[in-house]
């Protein structure tokens, strides 16, 4: 396990480098997406997010913004639930060539296989820690879709410095969850004396 | 009335980007029983730095503000209409003044109400007690956890679990492995033995106001406490379910009676992030705290 600091664009040797369990400090372009801008993603497959996403990172987070003198600042933007966009992004991935993913409790096989096709990672930040992570936001680029979607399901364009998360699925199609899913089976197995399916 | 509002504000203000100190330094055991360099050190270490920052910026320490549930004890034939009306008001006051995430959205339509208020919520129950004065608890509790809550029904075929205590605590660990990281794990179980279906949930939720490290009064139950508790840290799921020694802080049991034909174990499921406070009202003296009446034994 290796702490690596990364940063977008995110190329694909790089990508395919990371490994399941490594820490990563990722900078430059965090852009996020929840339930809503999935669908629209996936539905309307807009022109103007391409050049943006090619090479950047998702983040599945509803953030609390702020508006100040200058721009917009965030003021709470922790991870959402992943799963809820497992019908998405493989074609999401596949579409707009985004590298990393980042949220919270991982993804599905189609995620994780169209992480292994096309070179992406999913990156687990650290749940609940929405103030601490909103600190490494240090620029709000753009917002789209605000006015349609509303604050916390609109795409936020953020520039980020160190923001933290670990690797918990791979581009070699290992996936962190599973292995510790599997682990603690055998644990609970032996705690209660009996095989359980 | 003005007063009880603008008192109540403030207890959700202190609930929402506080976290109780038994909380806290529960956390901060768990922090050193990680090896440094592993992701769940990592995970700890970040999750205290966002406590501090939130106490200091008062922000909401995590975005999900979640379902609250008050519990206000008062005297017998006190008038709970103004209670109520003074938590209803604080609730829309606390979410403009950003303690709080508009966080209830009307069921079918997916509609946001704006304000926190909807069919249902927030959740207040009234306890009459023999003092004079007034004493108000909050909880807050997010949809991530609230996700991995989980009933049980014994017997168990899956789990050869019978209706008796180590049946009960079958299903204390198959739900802590069912969880994994995604409660936002290290998490607290609160139990419930008993009770039909909706009392079950009620009393399982109530755990979450006893400090993480208290003992329970009932032997049976702190044995089958700290027995789930040692082995739940030692299944390796870990903070966030990134491996490692800290999978759950505590673990809290409530036993009922049943019927004969029922035997339900209840278990509620809360993240690291475990929101709560207090405040008794004596006269003019306002006092907040920590110190939970809800859920003792
Ligand atoms: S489970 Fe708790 S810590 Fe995690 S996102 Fe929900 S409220 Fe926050």
């Amino acid at each position: 396990m290796a702490v690596r600091e990364i940063q977008t664009p995110l190329d694909e040797t790089t990508i395919r480098s990371l490994r399941v369990g490594d820490e990563v400090f990722l900078s430059g372009l965090l852009v996020t997406a929840r339930d809503v801008a999935h669908k629209y993603m996936v539905e309307k497959k807009p022109a103007f997010l391409r050049p943006l996403l090619r090479g950047a990172a998702l983040y599945h987070c509803g953030p609390v913004m702020r508006k100040e003198r200058g721009g917009w600042k965030a003021v709470s933007a922790g991870p959402t639930t992943s799963i809820r966009e497992e019908p998405y992004t493989a074609d999401v991935i596949q579409a707009y060539r985004v590298r990393a993913i980042v949220g919270k409790g991982g993804m599905g096989p189609r995620t994780l296989e169209a992480c292994r096709r096309f070179g992406a990672v999913y990156l687990h930040a650290v749940g609940g820690a929405a103030v601490t992570l909103a600190q490494r936001v240090v620029h709000v680029r753009e917002v789209h879709m605000l006015e349609e979607f509303g604050m916390p399901e609109a795409c936020w364009v953020f520039e980020v410095d160190n923001f933290p998360a670990v690797v918990t699925m791979d581009a070699a199609g290992s996936s962190l969850h599973a292995e510790i899913t599997a682990r603690s089976h055998m644990a609970l197995e032996r705690f209660l004396g009996r095989a359980i399916r | 009335m003005k007063n009880l509002q603008e008192t109540f504000t403030e207890l959700l203000r202190r609930a929402a980007t506080d976290l109780p100190a038994d909380v806290e330094s529960a956390i901060e055991r768990a922090l050193r029983e990680e090896r440094r360099g592993t992701a769940a050190h990592s995970a700890l270490t970040i999750i205290l730095q966002n406590t501090a920052a939130a106490r200091e910026t008062s922000a909401p320490l995590c975005q999900d503000t979640g379902t609250h549930t008050w519990y206000v004890y008062l005297p017998e034939g006190h008038p709970t209409e103004e209670l109520r009306k003074a938590i209803r008001g604080a609730t829309v006051q606390a979410t403009r003044k950003s303690y709080l995430r508009p966080n209830q959205m009307e069921s079918i339509s997916g509609v946001n109400s704006g304000d926190n208020l909807g069919a249902g919520h927030p959740v207040i129950h009234f306890v009459p007690w023999k003092k004079t004065g007034l004493h108000a608890e909050v909880l807050l509790k997010g949809g991530g956890c609230e996700n991995c809550s989980t009933q049980y029904s014994l017997p168990d075929q899956r789990l050869g679990a019978g209706r008796d205590l180590p049946g009960v605590r079958a299903c204390l660990l198959d739900a802590v492995h069912r969880a994994q990281g995604r409660g936002c794990a290290p998490g607290i179980l609160g139990v419930a033995v008993g009770g039909d279906r909706a009392l079950g949930y009620r009393a399982a939720k109530e755990q979450f106001f006893r400090p993480v490290h208290d003992v329970n009064a009932d032997a049976q139950l702190a044995a089958l406490e700290a027995d789930v508790l040692s082995c739940a840290n030692r299944m390796g799921v870990g903070p966030m379910g990134f491996g490692g020694r800290t999978t759950l802080l505590g673990v809290k049991t409530a036993r009922l009676h049943r019927l004969p034909a029922s035997f339900f174990v209840t278990v509620a499921y809360m993240c690291w992030a475990c929101r709560r406070a207090s405040v008794t009202l004596a006269g003019k003296d306002v006092r907040f705290s920590q110190t939970a009446l809800t859920g003792r034994p």
